[in-house]
């Protein structure tokens, strides 16, 4: 009986605990009282012991087989990551390209394996192997849109296609850009992932990247001014809809008005010759 | 006749002179079949492009002088683009209807060209292309060819992205040409790609002007051509190859018509309302160094795009001098391959069967094996070609590899034609020997037999109404509980 009650004790001590390590962790609500300005920091600090810790163990865990225990790499397996940067990790981590299921595969977007704080260590301890690319700040409403479309015109559809559905690359995959977020635009135009070239701050400005992912978010959800938007990739759907919609319906009404109900054919199978 | 509609004609004819000719036209009789009115929905579509058309023409300007846009749609204010896809935008935002009539045109566009392929179907696997109406056949396909260009054409002038990649291809094709492709491209565009500034202004003209009236004037030559001979009518027991029986135009089968082209109109309309085509706003104005994944032609001219893509890479190459480029095979080779059979089959047919009669009577698609099991063949093959032009966006929505689809359709291009061939003709075979319509009959026949008296049918199955009960067996065996007397 005592032992059971401990145990609740523990177990409740626990969960305030972690509440308490949660409600910290939290990005700052903005408010203007001075009593919470502390807090940021504080959680700052927190997380930032916290990935340093954790960082590579997680990484020994879960990438060490393929990048080897110091990230370096392993020859015919996986690349070296000593100059991947926090960046590559949390694009990868974040859009669940990584662990790889097998050595080999194309790398693509799935559910992420690990949770938030998790990635952050990982990114945190890849970002300390080298000098690589940082996760840019990307804010889309920065931007500007038309500018974004030129932009993504020149440099992305060429893969990604104009509306961002994705498509055949050499050698790959594109994948559709229905489901990236400003911060994954960002990072894999730094990183370059898989196939993709990577830009450098040179070629596309921190300020372009904004409009190209504001462009990517007006992809996700373009003006449909027309009516229904039928997947939005053009020609393919609406020869679809052509056939299977509207020829099929004035067949199907060239079937019913055709024939003369009881009409001339009829009356021929019906009638002896004369 | 009723009386009114006679006293009208008399009325008109008085003072025309027309001699009876509308009293004629007003007697031509159709024979009744539903799938003779695909040919009719093919004339309504291109009835209601004019009428789009004309009203299309009156904004777009067919310009490639550079603007900087300021209209309505926010992501495109303040891009460089040519006056063509400016004007294009502000059709579809500004003016009032703009963008319906421009969607009910593309709409149109697609299903005239539809309606004219399933026209033609019905036309090679009847026979209807037989002597008197072979000219009439080659007038139809001279037709689908000139409607396949006025499609390309019409959806290239917007100079939107897609419709610049798609005049690259038509560039790249034409310059494919072996020994004068050069000159050709150049004729055409008026020097390299992208072309001189005029090209946009030649190619609106081509749309508006030249394609819309030959089609016009072969349509009414291909309307003559149908009427002299009158209609072609399938066999029954009344109809011979001398006599036309069917509904006549008034006052039975112009309102038919009229019918068929309100629910064409209706059925453009509802998706040019509803369902959005072309948005070009999406695709951004067209540079010559732009391009994008993915691009589609208009469903017309995927059969080309399939075969540009099944093509294997190879060019016919003489010292340092390349005659015929890859695109030879797949953008002009393939289509002259499959217009030369439809053009040359009339007269391949009467060679081999011998038959140079005309023919007033249709064939079911059975009653000639051969025939509909080579069309089905070729037929079979586009078809599948034609899937091939959009392997890429199966590639992206159902994750089949590319490559090993390129190779499964180089498979099936070759062996699907073979089997169709043979399993069409047998199917025909069997059904022109049973002498029962597929659909209709399916082979059951009344069978008369007498009921044996020794074996009572004591339990009868549920639902169970015996028939001529009169003739039954006294005693018992008569079941009982039948809803006979309820």
């Amino acid at each position: 009986m005592r032992r059971a009650r401990q145990i609740a004790m523990a177990a409740l001590a626990l969960l305030l605990g972690a509440f308490a390590v949660v409600a910290l962790a939290q990005p700052p609500v903005t408010r203007s009282s001075a009593a919470v300005e502390v807090r940021p920091e504080i959680a700052a600090l927190e997380s930032q012991v916290s990935r340093l810790d954790e960082g590579p163990e997680l990484f020994e865990q879960s990438c060490s087989s393929c990048h080897g225990f110091e990230g370096e790499g392993v020859e015919g397996q996986a690349p070296s990551l000593k100059h991947a940067g926090e960046a590559a990790a949390d694009f990868y981590l974040r859009t669940g390209r990584m662990p790889l299921g097998q050595v080999g595969d194309e790398p693509l977007r799935g559910e992420p394996r690990f949770g938030d704080k998790e990635i952050e260590a990982l990114d945190a301890y890849v970002g300390s192997l080298g000098e690589g690319p940082a996760i840019p700040k990307v804010e889309p409403s920065q931007g500007s849109v038309s500018e974004g479309m030129r932009l993504f015109t020149e440099s992305c559809a060429g893969c990604h296609g104009i509306g961002g559905k994705g498509g055949v690359a050499i050698g790959g995959y594109a994948p559709p850009l229905g489901e990236a977020t400003p911060a994954e635009v960002g990072e894999a135009i730094r990183v370059g992932p898989y196939l993709m070239p990577r830009f450098s701050e040179g070629t596309i400005s921190p300020a372009e990247v904004n409009s190209i992912a504001r462009y990517v978010e007006l992809t996700q959800n373009p003006e449909d001014a027309g009516g229904f938007g039928i997947g939005h990739i053009g020609p393919v759907p609406e020869g679809l809809v052509a056939w299977f919609a509207a020829v099929a319906a004035v067949l199907l009404v060239a079937r019913l008005i055709g024939e003369r109900l009881g009409g001339s054919r009829a009356d021929d199978e019906a009638e002896e010759p004369r | 006749m009723p009386m009114t509609t006679r006293r009208v004609l008399r009325t008109v004819e008085s003072r025309t002179g027309g001699s009876g000719a509308l009293t004629k036209a007003l007697r031509y009789v159709f024979p009744d079949h539903w799938t003779f009115l695909f040919g009719e929905v093919a004339m309504y579509s291109f009835l209601i492009l004019v009428a789009t058309g004309t009203y299309l023409a009156l904004f777009f300007e067919p310009s490639t002088a550079h603007v900087v846009y300021h209209g309505t749609y926010a992501p495109l204010r303040g891009t460089e683009m040519t006056k063509a896809y400016a004007s294009a935008l502000n059709l579809s935002f500004e003016v009032q209807a703009g963008l319906l009539i421009r969607q009910v045109h593309h709409w149109a566009a697609d299903v005239f060209l539809a309606a004219i392929t399933v026209h033609l179907l019905r036309i090679f696997f009847t026979g209807a292309f037989r002597r008197p109406r072979d000219i009439n056949y080659y007038v139809g396909l001279t037709m689908l060819v000139l409607a396949v260009v006025e499609g390309y054409v019409g959806y290239s002038l917007l100079d939107d992205l897609l419709s610049g990649m798609g005049l690259a291809i038509g560039n790249a094709v034409a310059l494919s040409v072996p020994l004068v492709g050069g000159q050709f491209g150049v004729l055409l565009w008026g020097g390299r790609f992208p072309g001189t500034p005029d090209f946009l202004s030649r190619l609106f003209f081509v749309h508006v002007f030249v394609l819309p009236i030959l089609i016009a004037t072969l349509m009414a030559i291909h309307l003559a051509l149908v009427a002299r001979p009158h209609h072609s009518q399938f066999r029954g027991r009344r109809q011979k190859e001398g006599n036309v029986i069917g509904t006549p135009m008034w006052p039975a089968y112009a309102l038919r018509s009229l019918g068929l082209f309100f629910a064409t109109a209706a059925v453009l309309f509802l998706l040019g309302g509803l369902v959005q085509i072309n948005p070009i706003w999406q695709w951004g104005p067209y540079e010559p160094w732009l391009g994008t994944n993915g691009a589609q032609p208009d469903w017309y001219l995927g059969w080309l795009i399939g075969a540009l893509r099944l093509m294997p890479h190879f060019d016919i190459v003489i010292g340092d001098y390349t005659l015929i480029p890859n695109p030879f095979w797949g953008g002009v080779l393939f289509p002259g391959a499959v217009f030369g059979f439809l053009y040359l089959w009339p007269t391949i047919e009467r060679r081999w069967s011998g038959d140079r009669r005309p023919h007033n009577l249709l064939d079911r698609p059975r009653d000639n094996p051969t025939r509909t099991a080579i069309g089905a063949a070729v037929f079979t093959l586009v078809v599948t070609v034609f899937f091939a032009g959009a392997a890429d966006r199966a590639f992206v929505q159902f994750g089949v590899s590319y490559e090993f689809q390129l190779w499964m359709y180089r498979a099936l291009a070759m062996l699907l034609p073979v089997v169709v061939f043979f399993a069409t003709r047998a199917t025909c075979r069997h059904l022109r020997d049973r002498g029962g319509h597929p659909a209709r009959d399916s082979g059951a026949r009344l069978v008369e037999r007498p009921r044996e008296a020794s074996r009572p049918l004591s339990r009868p199955a549920r639902g169970y109404e015996p028939r001529g009960t009169e003739t039954a067996p006294e005693g018992d065996a008569r079941p009982t509980g039948t809803t006979k007397e309820e």
